[in-house]
Order: C-alpha cells, then structure tokens, then sequence
C-alpha cells in the first residue's frame, strides 16, 4: 500500500475563487491510502515546495499529488522537489483543477466536485505508479540550421563561435534569404547589402560552418541529440568545388529569357546564372528549365567559355546523410499570392507592384539600376499609392487573406514613402492604412518623419478598386476620417502584401514532427517561457517561420535560439524519458505486430531461453524495446494482442485505474 | 452505485493527447472558456495510446460518452499515432454501435494546442448531444449494482 | 430604448456582426454609389454596433444602395454591410407600415425600355 500525500494549490484566487480548496484536501484526505493531505496558496513557491518535501519526508510518504495547475506548466517543478526529498520524481501525479476546472467553470460546488474527481484519478493512479529510472543517451556535437536567410546565418554563427560543427542548408543557390533582396532597412536606412553580406561571408569562412546551398532536407530520423538526416544536394550541373565564380558563362550563355528569380521576375537572366554579385558560395548554377543544353542537347557554350573546366552537364543529384544533435528552423517567409485580390489590378497591370517588387525597383543593384521607374513604360512615377494590409488581418471565413497582422508592413511602407519622396521630392506619395502599428524602438519617430518631414499623406481607409486606364491607374479609396471617397490618378500603385511561411515549411515539419499553427506557422513550446523551442525535443525555431517579425527580432531570435542549441550541444549525455514501452517476455508470443507500428523502429526481437513448467527449456521469439530510441507514444502497448507491450507512466492499468475513479 | 436523488447529469470522459489537445484544453482554460464541469479529461501521451478497452471500461462503469482528442492529421507528435487512434476507434465505434451503443456517444476530434477555442467548442457540443441521447444504461455493469 | 430594440431588431435581420469590422473602410472605397449617399456602407456597419440607427432610418442613403454586393464582397473581415443596409430598409419599411413604392406611382416611372425585371426586383425591396 502506498502511503500518499495530498497537495492542494490555491494558486492565489486562480483555483481558490471558484474551488473550494479546503473541502477537496479534506476530501481527498479521507481516500484509502491517503496519509497527508494540505493546501497552501502558491504550492509552487518555494515554501509551498519545502512544504512537499517536508511532508514527504516526515510522513514517509511514497506518492504524492498536486492538485494545482496545468502538468504541461509545474509538473517538472513539483517531481524535482520530490527528487530533492528523496522521493522517485516519477511517484508525483498533478491533478489539473486550474486550467480544467477554476478557469473553467464558474460554478463553486460544481467546480469543486469536479476537483475531487480529478484529484481522486490522480490518487488511483499514483497507486499503481513504479518508481522509474531515466535512461541516457550521447548527444551528437553538431547543428544543422534549415534555411539560409539572417536567421540562419545568425544562428549558425553563433552556434559556430561556441565551438560547434554547423551545417547550413538552404534550398536556392546561396545564402542571403529575402533580406538580401532588400534595399534599405528600418528605422536607421542603412543599406541591407551593407550589413548582411558580411555576415554570408563570415559564414562562408568560419571553419565550424558548412554551407549545403541548393540543397533540401530529405528525411529526418532520430530524436534529440540523435537525428539522422539525409539531404538532397540538387545539381547544379557545375562542379561547386572547381567554379571560381568568374561568371564568364553567365554573360555568354545565349539564353536571356530566363525570369530573375532575385529580381522577383522584373528582370531577366541567363540559363546558367548567379543570383547576385555577392552570392554566398559564388558558384554559378545552370537552371535545368531553360538550359539549351539539358533541353535539347544543343549548346554546351558555358562549357567551352569555362576556363576552369567546371560545368558538368551529367550532374545527378546527390543524397548526403549525417549525424546532428539539434536541428534549426530557419525556413523564412514569402510574401501571399495576390490572385484573389484582384480589386488591386495587380494581374491586369505591371504597374501595381508588391512592396518586395518595389523594393527591387529601389535598389541599386535592381532591375533599373536604383532608379525608380515603373515597369510598364520605365518613366518616372509621380503618384505612387501604398495600399496597406493587403491580406492581412482577413476574417478567416473571408477565404482569402491570413488573419494574422504581418507586422513589417507599416514599417516598410513608411520606408518606402519617405525613400521615395527624398530621392524624388516631386512624386506624390500616398499611404492608405487601417492602423498605423509602430511598436519598437525608434519606429513611431520613422513613422511621424515620413508624415512630418517627408510630407507623405497618410490617410485612414482602405483602397477600394484600382483600374488601369489610358497609362493611370485610377484608384478608389475611402478617407474615413474626411467622411468622403477619393479618386486619385496614379502612376504606381505598391501593395504591402501579408506575409506567409514558405511552403517548404509544411513537408519539413512533418519531417521533423514539429506541431504547426493553422497558418503553418512552427509552434514554440511555450508561447511566452520558451519562445524559440518547439514542442519538439531537439528543434529550434528562428525568424519568421515562428511568427511574422522584423530584422531585429529576427537576429535576437535567431541569437536565442543558437544560445539553446549551445546549452544542448555541450551536454555529453542527455537523460532520456523513463516513461517508456516495455514488453513481458513471459506473455510475448514474438508476433512482430509491435514493431510494425513503431514509428522509431525502437523494437527489436531475441530469442530467449525459457524454464518450462515441466523443466525443459524452450527458446522464443520475444520483443525488447530500446528504450534510448523508444519515445512512449504507447501504440504498440495497444496493438499488442497479448498484452504483454505496456507503458510505463501511462500503464494500462494506471489508466485504467483513473477511468474507474472518475466514472465512480 | 450509489442511489442518485439529484438531476441525472452526464458523465464523460475525454482522452487528450499530450502534445495537443490536452495543450488546447490547457489554453481553453487559459482563455477562460467555458465547457461543462461533466467532461473530466485523462491525460494520455498520443490518442494512439487510447485502448479500446479504456473506452469499454468506461462505459461499463456507467460513462454517458466519451470523446477521444488528438493532434491533427499529419501533426502527431509521434508522426503516425492519430491514424492508428483513427482506424482504431473506427473499428471500435461500429462495434460498439452493434452493441447499442449510439454512434454519438464516442467522437474523436482533432484539436491542436492552438485551439483553445475549438476545444471549448468540441466539448460543449458533444455534452450537448449526450444530454439528447440520455442516460447509458447500455453496457452498464449490472454486478455492480447493490439495489 | 426605442432606439436600442430597432438596434436589435436591425442585427437580427441583419444576421451579421458588426464588432468584426476593423474601420478599414474598404466597403465604401469600393462603393459605386458612394457620392450619393448621405451614410456610407462603414457608417451603416459602425452607427448600427453603436446604437445610433434614428439617423439612418431617416436618411435616403437606404435606398440608394445599389445592393450589388461589393463591400460585401471586398470585406477582410467577412462583416457584410451590404446586410445591415438591407436591415435597416427593411426595418424602416416595417416601422412606417407603408411601402416606399405605391403601386399609383409605379406607371410615371416607366418608361419603354424599363426591363421587367427591374420592376419585379424593385417591388421586392421598397415594399414589405
């Protein structure tokens, strides 16, 4: 018979306003077993904590139970001041009358009966917990980050600095991400290029770091400290090792009709291309859907202007595997598809642009050479109109748009606005917003700058229609504040389209059983405590594949997040989950049904020897778990036809036991 | 078994997996949401460690209904334990409507830890189709009667 | 209180909810009739969340809505203002008891290329 405590938590007036604390310690006092029983106003203080250890060890207490919150947010707390009483961590069950029954229910008596319920669930299963022994398994010192982007970069270097081998992989040619795509950047306007190549260059000569650019991850096994993971290194069909980036081959190929993906399709570019000037690794790539010479056999110019031999028209692509003890995503963002917001003209003219376009346009490395230009006619713009929240904050039954605020947008639109007006003070500039939302230091002063200063109109409303019509873009659009509708003649019109997460994202977190939001934003496993883990052991998240988010955050995220990977990564073991399939080799009949639901491939079957009754021995085929790589999911303990498979924490009895409690 | 003099009120038990309904159920809490007291979750660490016994067991032992809840389909914590949990209680429930046991009594939902709300909403209608089907009296364990 | 029980009256004909509208004001940029009317669609939205539909059951911007659908359809937020309009016309017809469209009137207002249609469309909404 255990001999049991009882800790009731008041959570301040959390549980105590609608639980009647006392009556359910006194309660739960009174079931069979129970030697202790107490509430106290914060159990998980530190004196309510020294209460669970002294109760413990004064009344020699085997179990223990916490009615108090949710198990997700103190169980930890609660089994190491066991541990600390010299009680197994394992032998205390919490009881949720926080977040399943105070905040819940309104109603004290039935809110309290509730409580009891529950608490009398925990108790039945606590009689029936075993004490358990954590196993260990080695971690393997090396990092891979997923995605190329700041975020990548940032984190891979940090990771790199501490001394640790890092894999970047990244699915285009370099690395950069969008912000090498940008012009300037909010609030200081220093230019993107200036501050992010050197870090791509950083990365490309630290000697922890390896850049797998044109690459995606295939397939991820393991666990934490333990993943194996095949990547694809798409071809290039030139020797990455052997190009010296000279591009020679980039100016002679004669196919120049190829869309520039660096430029967002304003531009054009050859067959066999580098994305930009200061490409991280600078190794020219051929795209397979235009190349003459993959096409059709008939070309090979590349190859013959190629001083160094590198083109390699028979290229395959190439599968790698290696170990990692902590995996980074990194995977970034792409702007939404404008095809159902076909109000804003954007199919029907080359004049409405997206705010990414428009920043290509800015940009002097861009398809105009820095000057602003519209791509229709290339002359200069005189009204240009922002349109903000284009797809953001949409209704979800609305079916089109994301729900969610894009965060940047505001901020880059002022951006916009007052780059434009202060390199062509002649152009009229209109931002038509919902909100304004500059939080963040120094934003709302860029903001005011760009209506002060700057003198752009900001106006309370929303576009309405846009026509194109005689080389104008009319534009109709509501000045809420004004109470009346306007019609402005434009020459451009910028759309701040919402942002979404690349949709490489989806397969990979499926990958990697990493749990997604509803817009395929990567959850964290705590959205305030742990904001850069994901629920999933040995997965990290940085940038925008989180949430949306700025530079800054970006990099601060992406800083945290190596911080993580570092605390892991210097571990020589980790302690495994105790709570894990076992299987009795007296009732397994060795029918493989087990291991073919494993999803780890945790079972393994030996033959073993057994004493029969009759004193003969007889040898059978039995399943043995390994409990390093089992990570008690529990599906073969119900596949298993003999009952012999079973959990431990979860056990088919303990559960068995709290159903019975509960349908008292 | 006790003689019950109040208002008969159902009893039903939901099995939360770990990674994402019982998260979901936390953040309906959180939120401060309402469902009601009758719905007393077990905490499981995937809907596939669900056995079909638990359920058996609970209407045995006189449960109204019972709600299994696991992450989305695709989103397993485990990769695959929400399939085995869905061909599993597939299984289950066709028996168990040969048994006379109402299709409505048992549900499975897919609640991830972002769905607070739909948590909330999952348990109220199904509370709400048990009070319209009524006591179960189908598989109650009659041994354990005392009257 | 008169004014809160059309207010009620004005959402459950409507069967929409206004305190999803963000004021992005997209309804009435969208708006073809837009500078004849006295209340714009986001007005309809916001004076019926607020209670204040007295100066709306009094103004002609009720029947000047084209009904076709744009805000309705421009929307982010799925709030439907083009329903509230409907409501509140709805509402003011019921108030008066009487049709804004009298049958005498109907014949001065024909004329021949006047479809059909047109009349059968108008009767269903300017009469109870």
């Amino acid at each position: 018979m255990q001999r049991i405590g009882v800790f009731v938590c008041w959570c301040g007036s959390n549980i105590a306003g609608t639980v009647d604390v006392k009556k359910v310690a006194q309660t739960l006092g009174r079931e069979p077993g129970v030697v202790f029983s107490a509430d106290y106003q914060y159990m998980c203080s530190q004196s309510g904590q020294d209460l669970i250890k002294d109760s413990i060890k004064q009344y020699k207490l085997t179990g223990a139970v916490i009615c108090s919150c949710s198990p997700r947010m103190h169980e930890n707390t609660f089994r190491k001041a066991a541990a600390a009483a010299g009680l197994n961590p394992y032998m205390v069950e919490i009881a949720n009358i926080r977040e399943q029954v105070s905040w819940i229910h309104k109603d004290m008596a039935a809110g309290t009966e509730k409580a009891i319920i529950l608490g009398r669930a925990a108790i039945a299963k606590v009689h029936l917990n075993a004490p358990l022994i954590a196993g260990e398994s080695p971690v393997t010192k090396r990092a891979l980050v997923i995605g190329g982007g700041i975020a990548g970069i940032q984190t891979a270097l940090d990771i790199a600095d501490a001394g640790f081998p890092v894999d970047i992989v990244e699915k285009s040619p370099t690395i950069g991400g969008k912000m090498a795509q940008l012009d300037k950047t909010f609030p200081t306007l220093d230019c993107a290029a200036c501050i992010l190549t050197p870090k791509m260059v950083e990365a490309a000569q630290h000697e922890n770091v390896r850049i797998l650019a044109y690459s995606e991850v295939a397939e991820v096994k393991g666990f934490v400290g333990n993943f194996t993971v095949k990547i694809r290194r798409k071809a290039r069909y030139v020797k990455e090792d052997v190009c010296t980036g000279c591009g020679l081959c980039t100016e002679k190929c004669p196919q120049k009709k190829a869309p520039d993906e660096f430029n967002l399709g304003l531009s054009n570019r050859r067959a066999i291309y580098i994305p930009f000037a200061q490409a991280v690794p600078k190794v020219a790539t051929i795209d397979p859907d235009y190349c003459m010479m993959l096409k059709t056999g008939k070309c090979g110019v590349c190859s013959k202007v190629c001083g160094v031999k590198a083109i390699d028209y028979t290229q395959k692509d190439e599968f790698i595997e290696e170990n990692y003890g902590a995996i980074v995503a990194a995977t970034g963002f792409e702007p939404i598809g404008l095809d159902k917001f076909d109000e804003f003209a954007y199919s029907l003219s080359p004049d409405v642009v997206t705010s990414l376009e428009y920043e290509r346009l800015m940009n002097a490395a861009g398809p105009t050479g820095g000057t602003l230009l519209r791509p229709s006619d290339l002359k200069h713009p005189h009204t240009i109109v922002f349109v903000q929240c284009v797809g953001s904050r949409c209704d979800e039954k609305s079916e089109k748009g994301v729900p969610y605020c894009s965060k940047v947008c505001c901020m880059y639109t002022a951006k916009h606005a007052m780059l434009t007006r202060e390199k062509y003070p002649d152009t009229e500039v209109y931002v038509f917003y919902i909100d304004v939302r500059t939080p963040g230091k120094n934003f709302d002063e860029f903001y005011r700058r760009a209506v002060e200063q700057y003198d752009v109109h900001y106006i309370k409303g929303m576009v309405g229609k846009v026509v194109p019509e005689n080389g104008k873009l009319k534009v109709q659009a509501s000045d809420l504040l004004e109470n009346r509708q306007l019609h402005i003649d434009a020459d451009m019109v910028v759309l701040a389209a919402a942002i979404e997460p690349d949709k490489s994202a989806r397969p990979l977190a499926t990958m990697l059983t990493a749990s997604m939001d509803t817009n395929d934003f990567f959850t964290e496993a705590h959205p305030k405590l742990r904001p850069v883990e994901s629920p999933t052991a040995g997965v990290f998240l940085a940038g925008m594949c989180q949430g949306p988010k700025d530079i800054p955050e970006t990099v601060s995220q992406a800083s945290a997040c190596a911080a993580k990977v570092i605390g892991l990564l210097n571990k020589d073991r980790l302690v495994g989950n105790p709570c894990v399939a076992h299987s009795d080799e007296l009732m397994c009949n060795g029918c493989s049904q087990c291991a073919n639901v494993c999803p780890y491939g945790a079972i393994t079957y030996a033959d073993k020897e057994f004493r029969m009754p009759d004193r003969t021995t007889a040898v059978r085929r039995v399943a043995q778990v390994n409990p390093a790589v089992c990570q008690g999911c529990g599906a073969c303990t119900v596949t298993c036809p003999s009952g012999a498979m079973d959990l431990f924490g979860f056990s088919n009895n303990q559960i068995m036991a709290e159903v019975d409690a509960i349908c008292k | 078994m006790q003689v019950r003099n109040e208002p008969w009120k159902p009893l039903i038990v939901a099995f939360c997996c770990n990674w994402c309904s019982y998260a979901g159920a936390d953040l309906a809490g959180t939120n401060r949401l309402n469902y009601p007291a009758d719905v007393k979750i077990i905490r499981v660490p995937c809907s596939c460690r669900v056995n079909p016994l638990f359920i058996l067991r609970a209407f045995q032992r006189g449960a109204d209904g019972v709600i299994v809840c696991g992450c989305h389909p695709g989103d397993c914590h485990y990769t695959s334990g929400n399939y085995y949990a869905r061909r599993r209680m597939t299984l289950l429930f066709s028996m168990l409507d040969y048994l006379g046991i109402e299709k409505g009594r048992t549900r499975v939902e897919w609640v991830s830890a972002a769905e607070g709300q739909k948590f909330a909403e999952t348990m109220n209608s199904f509370v709400e189709t048990i009070v319209s089907l009524g006591e179960n009296k189908r598989l109650e364990d009659l041994r354990c009667k005392t009257e | 209180m008169e004014q809160q029980n059309m207010r009620e009256e004005i959402l459950f004909t409507a069967n929409a909810d206004p305190k999803k509208c963000m004021k992005c004001g997209k309804c009435s940029g969208a708006c073809p009739n837009y500078d004849k009317m006295e209340y714009h669609p986001h007005q309809f939205v916001s004076m019926v969340q607020e209670g204040n539909v007295e100066p709306l059951l009094e103004s002609e911007s009720l029947y000047l809505c084209l009904t076709c659908m744009v805000c309705v359809e421009r929307c982010p937020r799925n709030v439907q203002p083009a329903r509230f309009i409907e409501a509140v016309r709805l509402a003011k017809i019921r108030q008066q008891g009487e049709n804004r469209l009298k049958p005498q009137d109907v014949p001065e207002l024909i004329d021949e290329d006047t479809p059909q249609q047109l009349l059968v469309s108008a009767f269903r909404k300017y009469t109870k």
